[in-house]
């Protein structure tokens, strides 16, 4: 690959019935870089990201993963949607951890990260089980494999699925707005995880309200608006020189809580 | 009342000669309910995934099915399917005749409750699924059934007993149950009284021990919580 796109999305657009929520999308993410799309809430930033995954089906634009269009193929100029199979297989690629965790709630912790290993890679029971408790020790909760997810506090639950996310070694991880659910006193211990991943170089794409994480972890942080880029950019870029009132004013909220920080 | 002694002509001594149809009868009630118990679960899951999941003509059509089921008295059923079906030549044992049509009406309620339980499970798991790969089945299977099977529970235990009460009804149509085991020793001794309070002890411990296994079932689930 000539630029090492990893994902890129061109003129992504999406409705649903008449509202038309992502109006444009042109987005490139990198190989071990960390892509963050902030911007208020009915901005898209969700919306793109299901898209990514094939949850949602964007109406028109290409999206590709290591250049292959996500969801169909082009066949004598004409989108063919990929089997159920295929799909599967593409969304194998791409992890996802989800604001409301959606761990398996009748699987232990350790099963939860197995489910895939053994059922969509094919490993044995055995290996599975040693992978998930290489990924469950690192973000902290070796003592915790075998506790059901009722028995976990939010941020435990949250980074057993980061563990089932990211033990599938997917090309690319995708976290939507994770530490949104959670009381403020455990967003830390998640962030924490998540920085550890973008420091030993996954490539992530990260929807977040948590500024101070998204300045210090990005490479490239995405200002959306109404459906469409508004500014993109390094994150000095972003929060110390927005180019429009938007932005500004959307910046000034988070101001007002951090002080002087961001 | 009852008259445990063993002279002739005493409840005792008349229940102790009628043992072997008694037990009989409880044999042939416990067979037809297991079966139809069996059949209608294992159907009642696959109509209910059905009518969740379907193309739609395939909804449309459990759809009618499971309508046309629940608005049928069971007894209509079951006399249809044994006089029924002979009508058309396909001649079908009594017993057979009975389960097939308990089985049908069953298979309806279980569908139905499948379905209510599947829906019940959050939006967020399918999607869970979907995010590490999983194919349609694999979801199905391995995340969304198990979730539902276990708030199908309580009303699937409903069902079952539900089920025992109504081979009653098949003594309608010759199949010596229980119940018909119970009247033809009347027919012989006239303790009536006597005979239908043994068959309501004998129904009801059936039916406890259903109660029981269900609860046990329950609590082996219990883990499963939000």
């Amino acid at each position: 690959m000539s630029d090492q796109a990893l994902l890129r999305a061109t003129g992504v657009r999406k409705s649903f019935g008449s509202i038309e929520v992502l109006k444009g999308i042109d987005l490139t993410v990198r190989q071990g870089q960390v892509v963050s799309l902030i911007g208020a809430s009915g901005s898209g930033k969700t919306t793109f990201l299901r898209c990514v995954n094939l949850l949602e089906e964007h109406d028109s634009g290409e999206i590709l993963l290591d250049g292959d269009p996500i969801g169909y193929r082009v066949e004598g100029g004409k989108r063919r949607r990929l089997s159920e199979a295929r799909v599967s297989a593409q969304r194998a690629r791409i992890g996802m951890v989800f604001q409301q965790f959606n761990l398996f709630p009748h699987l232990t912790a350790e099963e939860n990260v197995m489910l895939g290993l053994t059922k969509v890679l094919g490993r044995t029971r055995a290996e599975a089980r040693d992978i998930a408790g290489q990924w469950l020790a690192r973000v902290g909760l070796e003592a915790r494999r075998e506790h059901y997810p009722y028995q976990l506090s939010g941020g435990q639950q949250q980074r057993v699925a980061i563990a089932r996310a990211v033990a599938m070694e997917p090309r690319l991880l995708l976290f939507d707005e994770v530490t949104s659910a959670l009381d403020p006193e455990l967003v830390a211990e998640v962030l924490g995880v998540m920085q550890q991943l973008a420091e030993s170089g996954m490539t992530m794409l990260v929807v977040s309200h948590e500024m101070l994480f998204v300045r210090d972890v990005s490479h490239h942080v995405v200002f959306m608006d109404g459906g469409r880029v508004a500014q993109a950019g390094t994150p000095d870029q972003v929060f110390h020189h927005p180019e429009s009132e938007r932005l500004r004013s959307f910046l000034g909220r988070f101001h007002g809580m951090f002080g002087n920080a961001l | 009342m009852l008259d445990f002694s063993m002279t002739p002509g005493a409840f005792g001594f008349e229940a102790w000669q009628s043992r072997w149809s008694i037990l009989s009868g409880v044999g042939v009630t416990m067979a037809s309910s297991g079966l139809t118990i069996v059949f209608a679960t294992i159907l009642g899951i696959l109509f209910g995934v059905a009518l969740t999941y379907g193309w739609w003509w395939l909804r449309l059509v459990i759809r009618l099915y499971v309508d046309v089921m629940r608005g049928i008295p069971v007894l209509v059923l079951i006399l249809f399917t044994y006089y029924g079906l002979a009508l058309f030549g396909i001649n079908v044992p009594a017993f057979w005749a009975g389960v097939i049509a308990l089985s049908g009406f069953a298979t309806a309620h279980i569908a139905e409750t499948l379905r209510g339980a599947v829906q019940s499970v959050p939006q967020g798991q399918m999607e869970a699924g979907k995010a590490i790969g999983l194919r349609f089945a694999q979801r199905l299977r391995y995340v969304i059934l198990p979730q539902a099977v276990r708030r199908m529970l309580p009303p699937w235990v409903n069902t079952c007993l539900e089920i025992v009460k109504g081979t009653t009804l098949l003594s309608v149509i010759g199949v010596v149950e229980l119940l018909l085991a119970s009247q033809q020793i009347m027919a012989r001794n006239y303790l009536i009284v006597d005979f239908y309070l043994l068959a309501t002890v004998l129904y009801l411990v059936i039916n406890f021990t259903i109660a029981q296994i269900g609860g046990v079932l329950e609590r082996r689930f219990s883990y499963l919580r939000y």
